[in-house]
């Protein structure tokens, strides 16, 4: 009988996703969506308390293919707060657009347990069921909105997409497997220690690299992202652009450091061009768009190339203390960007007019005027994305920064400042279409108050990072030490 | 020694020449029914390697369902397949030659590449002892203790194919006329209670 106890949050998650099925199943249609959807909440609540008190150190069960440490600790809380927050924003949507059927918040839940299994992997298979979990899910959520080709769309071509991608990382993981005879990442480490490994594996991890490089949607494999952000209903947009990104980026830095770490010099130029890539494509393309959705979808790629600019760094050979900066980074990194990001989709979920949801940049225009507390909000939101002190986003990009410096990877760090500055230009232009351009007709009132709880607590944490900013460094220098020890 | 010689080579040519007949076949009915006949033949490949397992595994999925799903998509969908295989002949010389090439750059690299030491033995150091169990009994000690996470995983996956497909197809239209099965047991109309005499009938 295996040790159990290291994997109940994700035993307590699956076994509340089939009883919110059943809840569902015997209600009546018209309030079903409603109540599982805050029992979904619920649930989501519950199990960030489990993973509170299971958490100990680091314990691995299933025969190795499971691992709990603080580094899983300190993502799941991330996932699980995204997860439940996005459920909380997509209640008013769903009502509004006569979706809202139970079976949302429940494929929402088990994409979370598909999330905190890939966080949680430690063997090759274990990462792929947990991608496949979380992708299936969010494939059927992309497309619940089944009547319009926009969002129909949206579902087949991340499936598609998706689909392939998996194709690469399977290939990867069996070319792996062959030439080295194990999926265990620690056993894969013990085999690589001395930092040799046959052609095979090095050829197996690069596929592996192009399967995660799609699923956090790092340049060139993130051709899916405007589309699909574009064609989702919002609230699910909302969800794709966080939750997943966390899930994905996290599990990106086990694999690599964790199962690979001593590889680093064969798999960190890769990671460096990914990384450049997506960052100067985020900032560059994100310039012409006039959809926010859109702009979100390039702006998320853009964040995707920072955070990977921290896993380059953690593939440095030699300096330790650099290497830990970077995955420190990564997790301060992510953090932020779930704040700032729920928050941004909070307030363009508000983009409302006469009952129909408007998604051009312009459909702002004169915010400042109409609701000035709204343009308020999202102004410090895009702020932050830009990365003007003392905003939390400044922060984000500081800790990756200066980690990129101490490994003396400079034009990695240069090339992030320039970016970044480019970047810069299309947040501030949104607060400029607010502020500046003749007023529009406003939005349709009143904000929900489940809205309202959502956009004050992450304008809060935005605004306020740097006053206190402990909780999250702490956190993430404790998520760090359980992966990097010594 | 002999008999298993010659039943792999039977299996392996039937099993070929049904190939190439599902690639070539006129009639799109008789590819499946082909592919059929290459399923079986590749089962029988898999019991002469003593894996009665994939070989029961094989006929049961593949011909049971996948075959029978192809069957019905290939009877159902309105699609043009000698359209489709156009200019079949034409691609052939480029298509062959592309082919080739990958297989000699294959054999090639997996020529020149080093597997690491020990690869093989790890890899079968799960496994109990293949001379004292037989296979279908060694995959379920597996799959039902060292790899429980992956197989309840897999659940899970299949929990959500589940949901997602009913999610995305089904209706629910008005004015249906379902069937109640308690009602019908409980109509009162169609039960009637009778005092009988004793010893006598009705």
């Amino acid at each position: 009988m295996p040790d159990l106890v290291p994997a109940l949050p994700e035993i307590f998650l699956a076994v509340m996703s089939m009883a919110l099925l059943m809840a569902g199943v015997f209600q009546k249609e018209e309030n079903a969506g409603r109540s599982v959807s805050y029992l979904a909440i619920a649930t989501l609540v519950v199990t960030i308390a489990i993973v509170g008190v299971v958490a100990d150190g680091r314990a691995s069960t299933f025969g190795g293919a499971f691992v709990t440490d603080g580094f899983a600790v300190y993502v799941k809380v991330l996932i699980l707060i995204a997860t439940a927050a996005a459920v909380l924003m997509s209640r008013e949507y769903l009502e509004r657009h006569g979706i809202f059927r139970f079976e949302f918040p429940v494929l929402m839940v088990l994409a979370a347990l598909g999330m905190l299994m890939m966080v949680s992997a430690n063997d090759l298979i274990s990462l792929y069921l947990g991608i496949e979990l979380q992708s299936l899910s969010l494939y059927v959520i992309a497309s619940f909105q089944r009547d319009t080709t926009r969002s129909a769309e949206a579902g087949l071509k991340y499936f598609v997409l998706g689909a392939l991608s998996s194709g690469l990382l399977l290939y990867g993981i069996s070319l792996v497997y062959g030439f080295s005879g194990s999926t265990n990442f620690d056993a894969l480490a013990q085999l690589f220690q001395a930092g040799q490994s046959p052609l095979g594996v090095t050829v197996g991890i690069v596929f592996i690299i192009a399967g995660l490089a799609f699923k956090v949607s790092a340049v060139p494999f993130h051709m899916w992202t405007p589309d699909v952000y574009e064609g989702a209903p919002t609230p699910v947009t909302a969800f794709f652009a966080v939750a997943p990104k966390i899930a994905a980026m996290a599990l990106f830095v086990r694999v690599m450091v964790g199962a690979f770490g001593d590889l680093g010099d064969q798999w960190q130029q890769v990671i460096i061009f990914i990384s450049i890539a997506s960052m100067v494509l985020g900032a560059f393309a994100a310039i012409n768009q006039t959809n926010i959705k859109r702009l979100m979808a390039y702006s998320s790629i853009g964040h995707m190339g920072y955070a990977l600019i921290g896993l380059a760094v953690a593939g440095g050979a030699g300096n330790a203390e650099a290497r830990a900066d970077g995955v420190s980074g990564i997790l301060i990194y992510l953090a932020i960007y779930m704040f700032m990001n729920i928050g941004a989709f909070a307030c363009i979920l508000q983009m409302r007019r006469n009952g129909r949801m408007v998604e051009g940049i312009g459909d702002l225009a004169g915010l400042s005027k109409s609701n000035p507390a709204m343009a308020v909000v999202l102004a410090t939101f895009m702020f932050s994305m830009a990365g003007i002190p003392p905003l939390a986003g400044f922060f984000g990009k500081l800790y990756i920064f200066l980690a990129a410096i101490e490994a003396e990877l400079f034009a990695l760090a240069i090339i992030g400042v320039l970016a970044s500055v480019v970047g810069a230009f299309y947040y501030l232009r949104i607060v400029k279409v607010m502020y500046f351009d003749a007023p529009e007709e406003g939005f349709d009132g009143p904000v929900s108050m489940e809205m309202k709880a959502v956009l004050v607590v992450t304008g809060v944490v935005t605004l306020f990072f740097f006053v206190w900013p402990l909780p999250i460094l702490a956190g993430a220098g404790l998520a760090t030490a359980a992966l990097l020890p010594g | 020694m002999i008999i298993q010689s010659l039943a792999f080579y039977l299996f392996s040519i039937v099993a070929v020449a049904s190939a190439v007949m599902v690639i070539s076949a006129r009639n799109p009915v008789h590819s499946v029914l082909f592919l059929i006949l290459a399923f079986f033949n590749s089962a029988g490949l898999f019991v002469l390697l003593g894996a009665e397992f994939l070989a029961m595994i094989l006929v049961v999925v593949y011909v049971g369902a996948v075959a029978v799903l192809f069957m019905f998509v290939v009877m159902m969908l309105d699609i043009n397949f000698t359209a489709l295989r156009e200019g079949f002949l034409q691609y052939l010389p480029l298509g062959g030659l592309i082919g080739l090439v990958l297989l000699l750059e294959l054999a090639v690299i997996l020529g020149g590449w080093i597997i690491a030491p020990g690869a093989a033995e790890r890899a079968a150091a799960p496994t109990p002892a293949i001379d004292s169990v037989n296979n279908t009994e060694a995959l379920g000690q597996l799959i039902y203790t060292n790899y429980i996470y992956f197989f309840q995983a897999a659940g899970m996956v299949l929990l959500v194919a589940m949901i997602g497909a009913i999610v995305l197809t089904h209706r629910s239209r008005p004015g249906v006329r379902k069937q109640k099965i308690s009602e019908q047991v409980a109509r009162e109309d169609s039960i009637e209670m009778r005092d009988m005499p004793s010893g006598g009938g009705i």
